[in-house]
This record gives structure tokens, C-alpha cells and sequence, in this order.
């Protein structure tokens, strides 16, 4: 269970540019929760994603996994509880390593990293395994350096380090925006899959209404720092962009092109 | 025929001097794959080792005249290399001064250590006639036991480099240099990471500079000078040669060696040439430039062309 408790954060404060990026945000998840994350450019979706990480600091609030405060434990410390894919499909791998040392770095998250091989015979196999469910013909580049994939196989790649050890919540931050289409839909499916058979506590944020509204049993939206809108359920399976966009309006909040356009 | 005559002196010149080249040449080779850790690994440029290399000549030096052992002196030479790598680790990470200031700051700070070290002589001679040593260059013997012995010697550290680099340890510091927020993501200690590379780097450039002095006889206040540049050639240069080993790390350290063994070699050519060896540091610095910035044009003048056929 992630239990985020009356979260603010100002950036700049006192200059001309200060931004309360979030305001008194408060949010509890429940195990298995798949919650989509939508709102405005600026809202403070990444803002929210960052806190929870670890990579940001809240100026006021409180942050607790499983009833475990973390709020001031660094983010390196709490990566065990979480997985991470981030929108820049470079951000999430390490480009100069081996796919299966990447893996192999991801099944040791958590670990102290001690004088013992970096990587086994035995992982090499499974994750080999591992991703041929992928489908995406990874399964025979192993011992390739990620640099060489495509964003789609290095996001695919990605998802599977930020799953393997069934994080207590996973944060996807626009995680198919950079891809095309074709294979943003596939990671997307992927995704989706992977959440479901671990049942993983879920936080995605996406700029597709549609994809917000088909995934995940929960829908928040967020405007100007603040969570405006939060439905789960039956509720959230008869919405439609529609009811989004007006409550976009409603919000003050202006759609972009790009929320509407998406199908 | 006195122009016959004096090539040929010229060339036997040369080829006696050849021994002494690849001693030189393998010494520096260490200090290269030390420079390697920390440069391609890290990705960090450290001006740490002009200061390191010395310190670790000098600190040899010093203990062998008050009679210390060659291998304990060159450990404790090592042990020092370590410090200085950790001092600039500890600027660089937990007073967030940028990788080049702080190598830098290291560095002056080391010109002091040296000469504290030294009790404020600039050089500090061993006595290699009556002591041991494991590298020196008096007799055409002495000269091919040197070169075995730093043969097997580097064989070892690249033997341990390569397991090192293959622990759990070692693929968290390349995870570090290569992308930090995916280290970080994925619970690496990156400041950690981060000295415990700059250590090891400065360390082993700290023992090149302890068989350095070996070789010349003496420890000296200014024998690291430009070593940076020195090392980066060697790495440029080295790399250049073995670019068809593209992802073998053990490759990559043999190609250190080989570079810096070229690069002694051409200063040896130089020399034996009459030419002015006040050049060689603008020469090897304009060498470092091209290697570094020709990849760099290559790309632009390739993004050019790919721009105009889009246009
Ligand atoms: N490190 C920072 N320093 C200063 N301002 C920041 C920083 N990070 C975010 N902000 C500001 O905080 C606000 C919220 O940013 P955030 O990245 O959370 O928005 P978002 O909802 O993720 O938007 P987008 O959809 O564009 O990704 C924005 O106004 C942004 O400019
Ligand atoms: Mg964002």
C-alpha cells in the first residue's frame, strides 16, 4: 500500500518563478491498484512520480510504502521497493552494458553489491526465457549492449528490470510517448499484462484519454498541483473522453491537442 | 658516405634505445589503464593523476633510501594513489565540486603532499646500483628481466581488472558511468561507486609512478607533469588500434599498453631525430585533440549530408 499524506512542494520559492508544482497532495493506493495518472502540461504529474521516487524532496508531507515512512530515505535505498520506467527510453538502461548485465543489475536492486560474479550462468538462461515472452526477438541478443536497441526494445527492456523483483509500486511517467504508435501500443499491452499477472500497485501517467480511460481500475487527474478528479471501477469504465474534456474544462485546465487527437 | 655512415649510426642509435622504449612504454601503459578507469569507465576526467603519479615516485623513492623493500615501498606507494583517488572522490561527491575542479584542486594539494613527502627536495635519488629494484635499465639484461617482469606484472592487473569488473561491485561502477539515474534506479550507491573507481585508478597510476622512478633512478617533484595528457594518448592512440575489439574490456586494457608504447616510441623517434623535445607536449596534446575531436566532426559533417538529402 502507498499512502502519500498531504504532499507540497514549491520550486523556486521567492523568486518570480515560483511554482507550487504540488499543493497538500494526498493519495492511498491499495495493493494492486492500477491507478492512470492524466492532466494538463505542468500539472505536477512527474512532480508526484519524483516524490515518490525519492529523486525529489517534499518540502512538507509524507510519503510511506507498506506503513513504512520514506520520506527521507534516499532514492538509491528505496529503489528495492520500486520500479521505475521513465519517458526517455535511454534514462532507463544503461547503453554501455549488456542487455542480461542490465537484468542482472535489476535482479540485484535492493543488494549490497559485493565481490560475487556480477551476473550468473543460471540468470542468463532465465532471462533469456524471460524475454522471449517479450516476443520482440531479444531473446537471442543477450550479450548485446543496449545502446544498439531500438527505444521501443530498450522501454521493453526497462519494463521488464523495473517488474522482475514484483515491486511494491511501480511509476511509469509517459512511458510509450516517445515511441512510435505501433510500438507504443505494444509496450503498452505489454504493460498492461505484466501489471496484471503480478497484480502490481501501479502509478502510470499517459497524455492518451483513451489509453488513461481502457487501462488500470483507477483514474486520477491532476491541475495545478492539486488531484481534481479521482474515480475508480464501474465508475471509471463508463467514462469517455468526453467526460474528460469537460471536466478539463471545468478545471480550468486547457486539453492539448495531443490528449484529444489520440486514439 | 658520411651520409650513409651517420643513418646507420643513427639507426643502431635508435634500435638500442628500443629496450628502454617498451620499458617506458609498459610503465606508462599502467598509468594508461589507471587513466582508463576513470576516463572511459567513469566517464569522469580526472586531472587527479599528474599529482598521483608523482606522489607515488616520490613516496617510493623516499622509503627505498631509508631502506624499505621495493615491493612493500611500491605497496604503500599504491596505498597513497588510493588516498589521493578517494580525496578527489570525496570533493568531487559530497561537496558536489565539478569533476575537472576537483581533480584539479587534488592536484595542486599533491604538489605540497610531494614535497612534504620528499622534506622539500625535488628529487629524491635511489641508490639502484645496491639496492633491489624490480625495474631498471643499466645492462641489455637488466633491460629484458624489467620488461618480463612488467609483462607478467601487467598480466596480473588486467587479470584482476577483468574480474573485478565482472563482480557485482565492478558492474555497479560501469552502470554509474554509463547512466546514473538507471544506477540510482536500480539502488546503486552511486557516490560510493564513484570514489571507490577513483581510488582504484589513482592507485594504479600512483604504482605506474613508483616503477617510473624505478627506472630513472629517482623520485621527482615534477615527473607527473602532463601525465594526463600522456595517459589520454595513450588511450586514444591505443584504442585507434584495437577499435575491432569493440566491447572486450581486457582488449581495451591491452590497447592502453600498446598506446602508450607507441607513444614512446615515437617520442624516442623524435629524439633520436634531434628534434626539439620541448615540442613533444604540444605535439602529444595536439595528437589528443584530433583522436578526441574527429569523431566529433565526423558526426557533424554526417548529420550535414543526412540534413541535406532530407531538405
Ligand atoms: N526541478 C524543477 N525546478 C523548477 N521547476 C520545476 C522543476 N520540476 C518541475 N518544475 C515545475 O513544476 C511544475 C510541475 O512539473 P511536472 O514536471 O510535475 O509537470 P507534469 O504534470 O509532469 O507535466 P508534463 O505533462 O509536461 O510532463 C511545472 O511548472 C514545472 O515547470
Ligand atoms: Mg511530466
Amino acid at each position: 500500500m502507498l499512502n502519500i499524506e498531504n504532499v507540497s512542494i514549491t520550486f523556486k520559492k521567492g523568486t518570480l518563478d515560483e511554482k507550487k508544482a504540488l499543493q497538500n497532495v494526498s493519495l492511498t493506493l491499495e495493493d494492486g491498484d492500477f491507478v492512470t495518472v492524466i492532466g494538463g502540461n505542468g500539472a505536477g504529474k512527474s512532480t508526484l512520480l519524483n516524490i515518490i521516487a525519492g529523486t525529489l524532496k517534499p518540502d512538507e508531507g509524507s510519503v510511506s510504502i507498506d506503513g513504512k515512512d520514506i520520506t527521507n530515505i534516499p532514492d538509491y535505498k528505496r529503489a528495492s521497493l520500486l520500479g521505475r520506467v521513465f519517458q526517455d527510453p535511454r534514462q532507463g538502461t544503461a547503453a554501455d552494458m549488456q542487455i542480461d548485465e542490465n537484468l542482472a543489475l535489476a535482479k540485484r536492486r535492493g543488494k549490497m553489491h559485493g565481490l560475487a560474479w556480477g551476473i550468473t550462468k543460471a540468470e542468463r538462461l532465465k532471462y533469456s526465457e524471460m524475454l522471449k515472452e517479450f516476443d520482440l526477438g531479444l531473446e537471442n541478443r543477450l550479450t548485446a549492449n543496449v545502446g544498439t536497441l531500438s527505444g521501443g526494445q530498450r522501454q521493453a527492456v526497462t519494463l521488464l528490470m523495473a517488474t522482475m523483483n514484483s515491486p511494491k509500486v511501480l511509476l511509469l511517467d509517459e512511458h510509450t510517448a516517445a515511441l512510435d504508435p505501433k510500438t507504443a501500443s505494444k509496450v503498452l499491452s505489454l504493460t498492461d499484462k505484466i501489471v496484471k499477472e503480478g497484480n502490481l500497485t501501479t502509478l502510470m501517467i499517459t497524455h492518451n484519454m483513451n489509453d488513461a480511460i481502457r487501462y488500470g481500475n483507477r483514474l486520477i487527474m491532476m491541475s495545478d498541483g492539486k488531484i481534481i478528479f479521482d474515480i475508480k471501477g464501474d465508475e471509471k469504465m463508463k467514462l469517455t473522453v468526453g467526460d474528460l474534456l469537460k471536466k478539463f474544462e471545468e478545471s480550468g485546465a486547457e486539453a492539448t491537442d495531443k490528449m484529444i487527437l489520440s486514439d | 658516405m658520411v651520409l650513409a655512415s651517420s643513418f646507420i649510426g643513427y639507426l643502431s642509435s635508435f634500435a638500442s634505445s628500443l629496450p628502454s622504449v617498451v620499458e617506458q612504454g609498459f610503465i606508462w601503459g599502467i598509468m594508461a589503464i589507471g587513466l582508463y578507469l576513470s576516463y572511459k569507465i567513469l566517464d569522469f576526467a580526472d586531472l587527479t593523476v599528474d599529482g598521483s603519479f608523482a606522489l607515488g615516485g616520490i613516496t617510493l623513492a623516499v622509503l627505498m633510501k631509508a631502506g624499505v623493500p621495493v615491493g612493500v615501498a611500491m605497496l604503500v606507494a599504491f596505498g597513497a594513489g588510493l588516498l589521493a583517488g578517494l580525496v578527489t572522490g570525496l570533493l568531487h561527491t559530497f561537496l558536489g565540486i565539478p569533476a575537472i575542479l576537483a581533480g584539479i584542486l587534488t592536484q595542486i594539494a599533491l604538489w605540497s603532499v610531494n614535497l612534504l613527502v620528499s622534506k622539500g627536495l625535488a628529487n629524491v635519488g635511489i641508490d639502484i646500483r645496491n639496492q633491489f629494484v624490480l625495474v631498471r635499465s643499466l645492462t641489455d639484461m637488466q633491460k629484458l628481466y624489467s620488461i618480463l617482469f612488467l609483462i607478467g606484472f601487467i598480466a596480473a592487473i588486467i587479470g584482476l581488472l577483468y574480474w573485478f569488473f565482472g563482480t557485482e561491485m565492478g558492474s555497479a561502477i560501469r552502470a554509474t558511468g554509463s547512466n546514473e539515474t538507471m544506477a540510482r534506479a536500480n539502488g546503486i550507491n552511486t557516490t560510493w561507486m564513484k570514489i571507490i573507481a577513483l581510488s582504484i585508478s589513482n592507485g594504479l597510476v600512483a604504482l605506474s609512478g613508483s616503477l617510473s622512478a624505478q627506472f630513472q633512478g629517482s623520485g621527482d617533484i615534477n615527473m607527473g607533469k602532463g601525465a594526463i595528457v600522456i595517459g589520454l594518448a595513450a588511450i586514444v592512440i591505443g584504442l585507434a588500434i584495437f577499435k575491432k575489439a569493440k566491447k572486450n574490456f581486457a582488449l581495451h586494457l591491452v590497447a592502453c599498453v600498446v598506446g602508450a608504447t607507441i607513444y614512446y616510441f615515437v617520442y624516442q623517434l623524435v629524439l633520436s631525430l634531434n628534434i626539439s623535445t620541448n615540442l613533444f607536449k604540444l605535439l602529444s596534446a595536439a595528437v589528443v585533440a584530433v583522436f578526441l575531436g574527429v569523431p566529433y566532426l565526423r558526426k557533424k559533417i554526417n548529420f550535414g549530408k543526412w540534413g541535406k538529402k532530407n531538405a
